[in-house]
């Protein structure tokens, strides 16, 4: 799994960080997000694809 | 896990989407079909006031899924066909074009209806936004038009208000309210708001119902306030409020009454489902029924649906969240606000446009507002986990 993230799309909601914190953090300043793994390990993999597929903003994408 | 024998999904915006992928994430291997009424494919609704409608981005890009994705997502999306019936014994939903589409479960995502001025469908120069296709007639008509006045001021009006407004246009807003959103976010960040968008040159024309519009050879030349002035206008957009896209549904047997009514677990009959911003449904935890007009509801619900189809039976109790962008100000709102409860700021500062403010009602905490704080905002969001207010829509 290979994850990416649009952070011009970002609206900085934070749901992917409520879903998977080890995957996803948003920036102090203006809450867009950062990415902390683009290859998490097989256990996160489901939350991420929901991460993606919930993201207020379109700004996540996982390829795998 | 039970699999039921087809899944037709009614409505191909973000809640039709959402529920579509959370049942193959979930492990649904039958068919599932996914009908919409416009011809387009599934595409987001937030940048078409902001983004789309600036012409900052290409339309293509609110797309919302590129089309590979979408092929492995293994469904029927069958386009440009509005329902116009369902046949709730057989779970038939029959479409415009005379397609009758039959599912063992049948989710329910049609979304809302702008609300029109009397007569403003035989007028030139007269938009609503709700549609990709309404956003890029409105923008056309920007492109050449000097004064636009914006009846409506709630989210959608504010932030049409502020796009126009950062396109070089004059423009005014209307509306009935002291200042943008005060029902919703009470004096102190409505004013904020109000004087924001005085900073940036619009004109606020506030506190006056709107009666109608004034015409000129068939196109409108004017918006008309009850205290009897007009503010002349090239450009018209109508954006106070929208209805549940329900009618279709008339004869049905459901429930409709501001929306689909549903039980907590979103469920509107046997096998029958509702999703997004014309769902009404029983929130256990506010024990009332409540219906959300925002972009991640229609997404949370999606994935909550798709759970219960396939068995979970879980209550939908989400904490409301929506955000808004109008000029410079980025604002973000977890919970319920109500204009009558007790609003502190516990976090930054009102005066250098950057702050949290708490809402408490009835001695609970029941929303959180971030205004240019997102992430403060969010990691408050827990202080108003199961103690939403009930406060109208969000």
């Amino acid at each position: 799994m290979k994850v990416s993230v649009d952070q011009d799309k970002c609206c900085g909601a934070g749901t992917c960080v409520l879903l998977a914190a080890d995957v996803f953090d948003q920036r102090d300043s203006d809450g867009i997000v950062v990415l902390l793994d683009e290859a998490p390990a097989d256990p996160l993999h489901d939350i991420v694809r929901e991460a993606a597929s919930v993201c207020p903003g379109v700004a996540i994408t996982v390829d795998e | 896990m039970s699999q039921p024998d087809g899944v037709l999904v009614v409505g191909a915006s973000a809640g039709g989407l959402a529920t579509a992928e959370a049942l193959r994430r979930k492990g649904y291997l039958g068919p599932l079909t996914v009908l919409g009424a416009e011809p387009h494919l599934p595409y987001d609704r937030p940048p078409l006031s902001k983004q789309v409608l600036c012409g900052q981005w290409e339309p293509a890009r609110s797309q919302l899924r590129p089309e590979a994705m979408l092929s492995k997502l293994d469904a029927t999306f069958v386009l440009g066909d509005p329902a116009v019936r369902l046949d709730l014994s057989s779970r038939a939903v029959h479409t415009a074009s005379g397609r009758v589409l039959a599912a063992e479960a049948v989710v329910l995502a049609t979304g809302l209806r702008p609300r029109t001025l009397p007569g403003q469908d035989r007028l030139a120069g007269v938009h609503v936004l709700r549609t990709l296709d309404d956003a890029l007639a409105l923008r056309a008509e920007l492109l050449s038009a000097r004064r636009v006045v914006v009846v409506g001021d709630g989210v959608l009006g504010a932030e049409i208000t502020a796009t126009a407004r950062s396109m070089g246009l004059a423009v005014t807003m209307a509306g009935p309210q002291e200042a943008p959103l005060a029902y919703q976010f009470g004096p102190l960040p409505a004013r904020l708001l109000a004087d924001l968008h005085a900073a940036n040159g619009v004109e606020l024309r506030l506190g006056a119902g709107v009666t109608g519009l004034s015409e000129q050879d068939g196109r409108v030349t004017g918006v008309c306030l009850e205290t009897g002035e007009v503010l002349p206008a090239d450009v018209v957009v109508v954006a106070f409020g929208a209805a549940p896209a329900t009618e279709w549904l008339s004869g049905a047997g459901l429930l409709c009454d501001n929306g689909i009514v549903c039980d907590s677990h979103c469920r509107a009959a046997a096998g029958t489902y509702a999703v997004g911003d014309v769902a009404r449904w029983h929130h256990e935890t506010l024990d009332a029924l409540l219906r959300l007009e925002n972009r991640t509801n229609a997404t949370e619900q999606g994935v909550a649906v798709a759970a219960n189809i396939l068995g979970a039976a879980v209550p939908y109790t989400p904490v409301p969240y929506f955000w808004t962008d109008q000029f410079d100000a980025r604002i973000h709102v977890h919970g319920t606000l109500r204009a009558d409860a007790e609003v502190s700021v516990v976090e930054g500062d009102p005066a250098a446009r950057r702050f949290v403010a708490e809402y408490r009602h009835g001695g609970a905490v029941i929303g959180v507002l971030g205004w240019n704080m997102p992430k403060q905002a969010r990691l408050r969001r827990q202080v108003v986990g199961g103690t939403v207010g009930v406060g109208g829509k969000s």
